[in-house]
């Protein structure tokens, strides 16, 4: 079956009604047969039956063992990094999410996780991090907010050779559009509040292993920890996914819309989107991905001038978060990367000139003239 | 507003200021739209708060006597949420008898990530105190405790705890703020798994934390947004409808539960019967003492584990299942579902035999209750 039947499908009569929309099963606990005896569910932190529909479709779209949902993108980074313990190492991207970057800087150094923040897209130095006792390299790509490309077969090679695991943060592309599992990664992870959700309402994750024995440490802490995502939201979920490629194609095509127009734009500086030409990570992207996504940023002279657009703009509107279907606008250095420390911010070129868009599906051209105004 | 049933359905949450809608709105949105850069707005993203949520959370710091409030994805979140506000190096202890998550949680995550535990007998202060290192920073209190219903002396402990800087953290779900408000006799942190009582309804998995610490306070919000653990806003609404009928609900529960206990007391083929409300239970004066009711969990154990076994395959009325707290009676057997993340040896010392039930008593009638399950005894 084909990425968007599958989509379409999951959860479709799964119960003895008939029914062609999955069930909400809105119960924390499940009657025991008889004792000793079990229908599967239990008790639905360990396992709900709307839950699981969407678990078992995110494994098969993203082409692993078995997935687990979440109450938050962040509740699966968490669920992830607990598999390990006091005493290992790990190599991430620097300009991850600001939120992983806090989890991984501020919490997990307090359990005694030690780790090495590098720039993904270099490979010697992804090489060069990697210690006796890392355990895992954990990438975004492209990176967020400047949508960097990092070579997931080359992280998935040094992973290898040291007996890691690589971990993927799928958030920008989902499995529409890179499938980072099929590749070889071990651990892909999602915020599902952004496309895979894709409407600016629900917040959630999501986490998938290739193999089952890993899979397996994630549903244990999963269980411990007890992170998980409602029934209501999990079918909110599935219905989100059963559009996920239609909006992807007219997110991908608005982008490149929106991107061309602002690089020929006077005001603009520069702008960072991998469907560009000129972008330097144009040609690894396009041989582990199929489309560029709705992501992209761009500069403008001063703060002054990107203070002014935020202000102006107003189709699109100023929030955090992205992926939905209205586009969206941020200043990365303000919202979303606040906690990622000054210096490294402005290394990484997070500045207060930087403007994130998550570009909706509205017409392109409704997009372009609110941007156009907000500019002038 | 003294009277708790009054606060029960007025607390926190003012109408809708643009409708007036008097139950409070779903917000199913994970960002909001900023004004003005320069300017941080209450909310801005639903991770990091949601007003739904916010109701929820006003109203558990206001029912707890709390400063904030917390919620989140399930009682095993909250829980885990603030047993990760410590870290390498930090010793936390905690009931012998402890619920089976907490105790996977402490043994099995925790101790991973460098933060260790010690078990010990809570209902008696010389054991806390022989147990205690100089590292130790919290301890974990359920009274009473599930399943045996043993009563831990809370003012004292916190009291004793106090003076050494050690943060108290209790596990209220069994007395629900209702009966009994550990914050108000000093303890740093109250622990909710909402799916029980508080919810009532055996649908929603939620987990609620209070505290009347503003410094606590702020380390847990860091948490619960840094985790990124918390309660959808649908799951939000539903944990606060229940919440309403709380007074009525467990009313109800607690006398059928004292009906009941009084009338297994007297059976030949149980040999003991666990309850506080019961003048013969070891805990029943201390708990006078410090809650406002004896709740309505019981446990008791069948003259063998045969009959144990032979109820729980013979129950029509009450579900045999995990969990506890809801409308509906639940009938549950710790040694293969609550407390089977406690190894054997452990159970066993501790009293939870293969002949011991648990009965969560719900809203039908406590004769209803009893006689199926006595009925349950005698069936072939």
């Amino acid at each position: 079956m084909k990425f968007e039947s599958k989509t379409v499908h999951i959860g479709v009569c799964t119960d003895h009604t008939g029914a062609l929309s999955t069930p909400i099963y809105q119960s924390a606990t499940f009657r025991h047969p008889a004792l000793g005896q079990s229908t599967g569910y239990d008790y639905t932190r360990s396992l709900n039956p709307t839950r699981k529909i969407l678990e078992d479709g995110i494994a098969q779209l993203e082409e692993g063992a078995a997935g687990y949902a979440f109450s938050s993108g962040m509740a699966a980074v968490t669920a992830v990094l607990m598999i390990y313990k006091q005493g290992d190492h790990i190599v991430i991207v620097e300009d991850c999410y600001g939120g992983t970057y806090r989890v991984v800087d501020k919490v997990f150094s307090q359990f005694g996780l030690e780790a090495t923040f590098v720039d993904g897209s270099n490979i010697d130095e992804v090489a060069q991090a990697i210690k006796e006792n890392t355990v895992a390299i954990i990438v975004e790509t492209p990176t967020n907010p400047l949508m960097k490309i990092v070579d997931i077969r080359a992280m998935i090679e040094l992973a290898k050779s040291t007996n890691a695991h690589c971990i993927v943060d799928n958030t920008f592309l989902t499995p529409y559009f890179q499938r980072p599992l099929a590749l070889g990664a071990d651990i892909v992870i999602h915020s599902g509040t952004k496309y895979l959700a894709g409407h600016n309402d629900l917040v959630c994750g999501l986490v998938v292993a290739r193999e089952a024995e890993l899979a397996e440490k994630i549903k244990y802490i999963q269980n411990s920890t007890g992170a998980v995502l409602s029934p209501n939201d999990s079918w909110l979920l599935i219905r989100s996914i059963k559009t996920l490629a239609l909006r992807m194609d007219r997110h991908n095509a608005n982008a490149i819309a929106v991107a061309q127009w602002l690089e020929n734009h006077p005001a603009v500086k520069s702008v960072y989107y991998p469907g560009l030409d000129k972008h330097p990570g144009k040609s690894i992207h396009d041989k582990q991905a199929t489309g560029y996504g709705g992501m992209l940023s761009f500069t403008v002279e001063n703060a002054k001038r990107a203070a002014d657009v935020l202000e102006k703009v107003k189709l699109i509107s100023f929030a955090e978060s992205l992926g939905g279907v209205e586009t969206l606008i941020t200043l990365p250095a303000v919202q979303t990367h606040a906690d990622v420390p000054v210096d490294v911010r402005e290394r990484l070129g997070i500045s207060d000139c930087l403007l994130r868009l998550s570009v909706g599906i509205e017409n392109a051209e409704d997009i372009i003239a609110d941007l156009a105004q907000a500019l002038d | 507003m003294k009277d708790f049933s009054t606060k029960l359905l007025h607390i926190g949450v003012e109408n809708d200021k643009h409708t007036g809608a008097v139950s409070v709105p779903i917000y199913q949105v994970s960002t909001f739209h900023q004004e003005d850069i320069s300017k941080a707005q209450d909310y801005e993203y639903s991770r990091s708060g949601n007003p739904t949520r916010k109701a929820l959370e006003t109203i558990i710091a206001e029912l707890e006597g709390g400063v904030a409030g917390f919620a989140f994805s399930s009682g095993m979140a909250a829980m885990s949420t603030v047993l990760l506000l410590f870290g390498v190096g930090d010793h936390i202890l905690a009931p012998k008898d402890v619920y089976g998550g907490t105790y996977r949680m402490l043994s099995k995550v925790c101790g991973k990530w460098g933060i260790n535990h010690d078990f010990v007998d809570t209902t008696s202060l010389e054991a806390i105190e022989k147990a205690v290192l100089r590292n130790t920073k919290a301890i974990v209190l359920e009274s009473p405790s599930n399943p045996l219903l043993k009563v831990s002396n809370l003012p004292a402990i916190c009291a004793w705890a106090k003076e050494r800087g050690i943060i108290t953290i209790v596990d209220n779900t069994f007395m629900t703020p209702y009966l009994q408000r550990p914050l108000e006799f000093g303890a740093d942190i109250v622990v909710h798994s909402a799916t029980k009582f508080l919810a009532g309804h055996s649908d929603v998995v939620a987990g609620l934390v209070a505290t009347g610490s503003k410094h606590l306070a702020n380390e847990i919000y860091y948490l619960q947004n840094a985790l990124g653990s918390i309660l959808g806003p649908q799951d939000c609404w539903l944990t606060m409808r229940g919440i309403k009928t709380l007074k009525v609900r467990m009313d109800q529960s607690q006398k059928s539960a004292q009906l009941i206990a009084e009338r297994f007391a007297a059976h030949p083929k149980i040999k003991a019967i666990h309850y506080p409300g019961l003048t013969s239970h070891p805990g029943h004066e201390l708990l006078k003492q410090q809650a406002e009711g004896f709740g309505a969990v019981l446990s008791f154990e069948a003259e063998t584990a045969q009959l144990a076994r032979k109820i729980m395959s013979k129950v029509k009325l009450s579900a045999v299942a995990v969990s506890l707290g809801g409308v509906e009676s639940i009938l549950s057997y710790p040694v293969t579902m609550s407390h089977a993340a406690i190894p054997a040896k452990v159970r066993a010392e501790l009293g939870i035999s293969d002949a011991l039930l648990r009965l969560s008593v719900g809203l039908e009638s406590p004769d209803d209750i009893a006689e199926d399950i006595l009925s349950a005894m005698e069936e072939d």
